[in-house]
């Protein structure tokens, strides 16, 4: 089997930080700090973080915070709570947490949550169960977990859960493989994963796996390397992986590569682009590959990173 | 990029991309200066709506459109009906562009729920979508919302999802949505939903007709399943064993030997703390265990007692409560015959997690004999090293009626009017039996063993008896050839029958059990069970072992003890030749006071860099535990707590006085003197003693 591109995907990422000129970039400027989180994420995982320059990216992260205390994808653009996560866990790699004040970041995540225990992404009160694992894995790093109703927060991602014992973005919604990450990794942030039936959702994420070894996200979709992270995680949270193919899966994954010019894509020689490098790496993290740096599947950060914020002093 | 071939592309093409991005470039800066300066003119409202029409996903010019909307509302000539269509307008073309666009679907929601716009447009809108898309979950959620706001029915819904699952069965959005009305129908008693029995029938028919129509397609798989849980689940919590059983008599033993106030079970010794554990195995995790739910009456009881949930999570409900009996303190008089009698749900208030109420009131009463012995402690601080050799193990002919063991709570006063449950599943298994005989398949093959399980299930809650085991282990053992992908899936499947099998009865479980007695011991021993060496991946049925102090599980391909704690009474546990890979996974054995003996020798320990049970074992991670760094500290030194917080929250709150650890890769001696500071009871590791 081919191997990892490890070097390829490095130069790959670090060319994608820089670039800003082609019509990617352009479109998917206002979610840059979402950009940032997965490409130096996988940057860590593939222990290359040295070599991003941490001044440049601190001060540009400094430029997207409001006054709020949320940070917005890009400058110029609104606070919301996704970019608020993502700024803090690229914080949480550098270790550079005091750059900020913690505080107010915490009551601009406080402010979002809502009377049902939901969680809205900003001011415009769009609420889905994303929103609920971003403030609790947030104000978990930040060790404020305590300033929000945790039980109420549980009691609505609990009514977000289906007969499959999926979940989905609200109450009745479809269970999807990512919003199964949130809702399981939600829960077991707030040490609540007895409340997820781990067999039945264990075999519906299990039976994600298609032939090709790829996973998909819902029944009768294709497969797609972002899964990897969605589903391996939540099977592994559940204490469930062992219940589909490792091999096969990291064989789709590695198909995925592109051997040329670095980065993975969502299926066999499809466009790659830095959100399927960063899941594919991750993918691999999970899947105890060679030469991956492990990743905490709830934090979505390295275990050593996740190890430093609780293990230390 | 989702679906977008790797090529380069044509210069002509590329030249055509460069224009376009020049474009969108300069829509954004020059929106974002409007955005930033508050300007809602009709030209700046104009760059935001062809900045959205090319990328839709730019979430800031939605949230710019509702600023300028309520700019426009303020004026007081404003005409609110024309200010919200345009909106509707641009959603629309938005969504046209890219209809998995939640900043698009959440503008439409804010528009609509202002008031000023009419719902009579959307259901032409979601049926065009949802025609096009019948699987986007944004549409089916958009689809809830308005009918939520139009008032329309559930059963207007349902026929919905007939429409779309007649056109093509293979939607499983639409076989969800079908168990949300129907929850919901049955949830508020709707006449013709209520009870559910009313509606399974014709469901099964149902779904039958797309799994076997093409049993491959997953579509029904998850539906089928779940209507079976709905046959056989009963809603109200149940009792399904308790440690003592009813009827059983405990013997414990009053130590006059060297220690003097000694305290032991007749097969065993009570943990250091003197207490009688009493175990309560629900069939769900229930919640409001406590003195005024279940209600003990003993002389033994001289304080008020606290029930304790057996989890490892925040949440106060579990399927395992205990209680112990402090008989430390006690003058217990010798020959003299204790009786405890414990009524559980004769008042309101256990609940389980769906909110259903134990409905089931029962009693369970069971003695205590006091005997005196002296029991000589062999000598040295050590004490005895306990050895795992066969020959120490010896074979039992018979039990007594009255030794504890099996502990399930059988003849549940369940109201047996109609039968309807085991009719449906008997109707189920020919159905697929049929199918099977046509079309071997996997989905086939897993449903039939779900089935017998099912009604081996019903009939054991009347009688005890299950007689598909045979069965169901062979199509367990089939779909791990059939269906290699998910081998460790049905290979737990089948540990999880094996151990049904094996612990049904006492007559079963007999082969299993044997007395411990090594050469130097003066009484009868423990009695062991012995399950190693049987393949085992998965524990279950641990509502029947509540009763076992010695446990072998060597040799088997165990990587997880979950369910274990419920063992209150263990005192010796084998693991050594198992899977388990993370000292996390030994969490369950924090719950169970009473191990002194453990070995998990020649298992993964070590062996890999991610940890799957790092979320089911309490600690700071989860904030179900704290650290405790001053004890940390105190039994470590300077070691650094990255490194080790593992091993310390599981062992440091253990009481071992053996532990065989050798034989995993992170036995060094590095690792062995550390476990040595963190368990100060231990006086044997690894076989040799402490000293």
């Amino acid at each position: 089997m081919a191997e990892l591109a490890t070097e390829k995907h490095v130069s790959y990422i670090l060319s994608v930080e820089k670039r800003k000129d082609n019509f990617e970039s352009v479109v998917m400027e206002h979610l840059r700090m979402s950009g940032a989180y997965w490409g130096l994420t996988a940057l860590d995982l593939l222990g290359k973080l040295d070599s991003v320059d941490v001044e440049e990216v601190t001060s540009w992260l400094l430029s997207c915070q409001h006054e709020s205390g949320g940070f917005g994808g890009n400058v110029g653009h609104d606070p919301h709570i996704l970019y608020t996560l993502s700024a803090v866990q690229v914080l949480a790699l550098f270790d550079k947490m005091d750059v900020i004040n913690v505080d107010k970041v915490t009551n601009y995540i406080v402010s979002l949550q809502n009377e049902d225990g939901s969680f809205s992404g900003d001011m415009w009160g769009e609420v889905d169960t994303r929103f609920s694992y971003i403030a609790i894995c947030c104000l978990s790093i930040l060790h404020r977990l305590d300033k929000i109703n945790v039980e109420k927060a549980v009691k609505y991602i609990l009514s977000c859960k289906n007969m499959d014992g999926g979940f989905g973005c609200t109450p009745g919604g479809e269970s999807h493989a990512g919003q199964i990450f949130c809702c399981v990794g939600a829960l077991a942030i707030t040490g609540s994963l007895d409340l997820v039936d781990k067999d039945l959702l264990g075999w519906w994420l299990c039976e994600r796996q298609v032939k090709s070894g790829g996973l998909n996200g819902r029944p009768e979709k294709l497969p797609d390397v972002c899964y990897s992270w969605w589903v391996l995680s939540s099977l592994t949270m559940i204490d469930r992986v062992h219940w589909i193919s490792k091999e096969k899966l990291v064989k789709f994954i590695i198909d995925c590569q592109d051997t040329e010019n670095g980065g993975i894509s969502d299926r066999p020689d499809d466009a790659v682009d830095v959100f399927h490098t960063f899941f594919g790496v991750a993918g691999l993290s999970l899947l105890e590959y060679a030469g991956v740096k492990p990743i905490d599947p709830a934090y979505a950060l390295p275990v050593d990173v996740v190890n430093r914020i609780f293990f230390t002093k | 990029m989702h679906g977008r071939p790797r090529k380069a592309l044509k210069q002509e093409d590329e030249a055509a991309l460069s224009a376009k991005t020049q474009k969108l470039r300069s829509l954004q800066a020059h929106f974002l200066a409007n955005h930033h300066n508050r300007i809602y003119s009709k030209e700046a409202l104009d760059v935001s709506a062809k900045l959205l029409e090319i990328n839709p996903e730019c979430y800031t010019a939605w949230n710019y459109r509702k600023l300028a909307v309520q700019h426009l509302l303020s004026n007081s000539d404003s005409d609110p009906h024309s200010i919200f269509q345009d909106e509707l307008k641009l959603v629309e073309i938005a969504l046209r562009k890219n209809f998995k666009s939640y900043g698009a679907w959440h503008h439409r929601k804010w528009v609509l729920s202002q008031g000023h716009s009419s719902i009579d447009n959307e259901m032409r809108l979601l049926n065009g979508f949802q025609k096009a898309d019948p699987r986007n979950f944004h549409a089916w959620n958009y689809r809830r919302f308005v009918t939520e706001l139009m008032k329309r029915s559930d059963e207007d819904e349902l026929k919905y999802t007939e429409e779309v699952i007649g056109a093509n069965f293979s939607n499983y959005s639409a076989w969800h949505n079908r168990s949300v009305l129907l929850s919901s129908l049955l949830k508020r008693k709707v006449e013709g939903y209520f009870p559910k029995e009313i509606f399974l029938k014709e469901e099964f028919e149902h779904v039958h007709n797309a799994i076997f129509t093409d049993p491959d397609d997953q579509s029904g798989w998850f539906y089928h399943l779940w209507l079976i849980d709905q046959t056989v689940k009963t809603d109200a919590p149940l009792l399904v064993s308790s440690w003592p059983s009813h009827g059983s008599n405990i013997t414990v033993i009053r130590d006059n030997g060297l220690h003097g106030c000694g305290l032991s079970l007749l097969n065993g010794t009570l943990s250091d703390t003197r207490t009688l554990p009493i175990i309560l195995d629900f069939n769900q995790a229930v919640e409001g265990i406590n003195s005024s739910t279940v209600s003990i009456k003993s002389e033994l009881l001289k304080e008020e007692l606290v029930w304790k949930p057996l989890s490892t999570s925040n949440s106060n409900t579990a399927q395992v409560w205990v209680v112990y009996l402090n008989l430390g303190n006690m003058e217990l008089q010798q020959s003299k015959t204790y009786s405890v009698d414990i009524s559980i749900g004769h008042s309101k208030g256990i609940v389980s997690s769906n909110e259903n109420h134990y409905a089931d009131p029962s009693q369970i009463s069971f003695k205590v004999f006091v005997q005196t012995a002296s029991i000589e402690h062999s000598e040295g601080q050590g004490g005895k090293k306990t050895t795992w050799k066969h020959t120490n193990f010896h074979k039992i002919d018979h039990f007594k009626e009255s030794d504890s063991i099996i502990s399930a709570v059988q003849n549940h006063h369940i109201p047996t009017t109609s039968n309807w449950h085991t009719e449906e599943i008997g109707e189920e298994i020919t159905k697929f039996r049929d199918l099977l005989s046509d079309y071997d398949c996997k989905i086939g093959k897993l449903t039939l063993a779900r089935l017998l399980t099912a009604l081996d299930s019903l009939s054991s809650q009347h009688d005890g008896r299950i007689s598909n085991t045979e069965e169901i282990l062979q199509l367990y053992t089939d779909l791990m050839k059939l269906d290699p992908t998910h081998f460790l899936y049905y290979k737990d499947e089948h540990s999880l029958i094996s151990l049904k099998q094996i612990t049904s009865t006492r007559d079963s479980l007999l082969p299993y059990c044997h007395y411990y007695k090594d050469a130097t011991e003066t009484i009868t021993g423990y009695v062991s069970l012995q399950l190693q060496n049987l393949s085992l991946s998965r524990l279950g049925s641990i509502e029947n072992l509540l009763w076992v102090q010695m446990l072998d599980l060597s040799h088997n391909e165990l990587q997880s003890i979950e369910g274990l704690e419920a063992m209150q009474l263990l005192s010796c546990l084998n693991l050594s030749h198992n899977k388990i890979g993370s000292f996390t996974a030994l969490g369950p054995l924090r719950l169970v006071k009473s191990l002194k003996v453990l070995n998990i020798s020649y298992n993964e320990l070590g062996c890999h860099s991610v940890d799957t049970t790092r979320y089911l074992c309490p600690s700071p991670l989860s904030h179900t535990e704290e650290f405790a760094w001053d004890r940390f500290e105190i039994l470590t030194g300077s070691v650094s707590a990255t490194k080790f917080w593992e091993v310390f929250l599981i062992f440091g709150s253990l009481t071992l006085t053996e532990l065989n650890i050798i034989g995993n890769a992170v036995a060094d001696e590095n690792f062995r003197s550390f476990l040595v500071k963190v368990l100060p009871t231990l006086k044997w590791l690894d076989d040799e003693e402490l000293s």
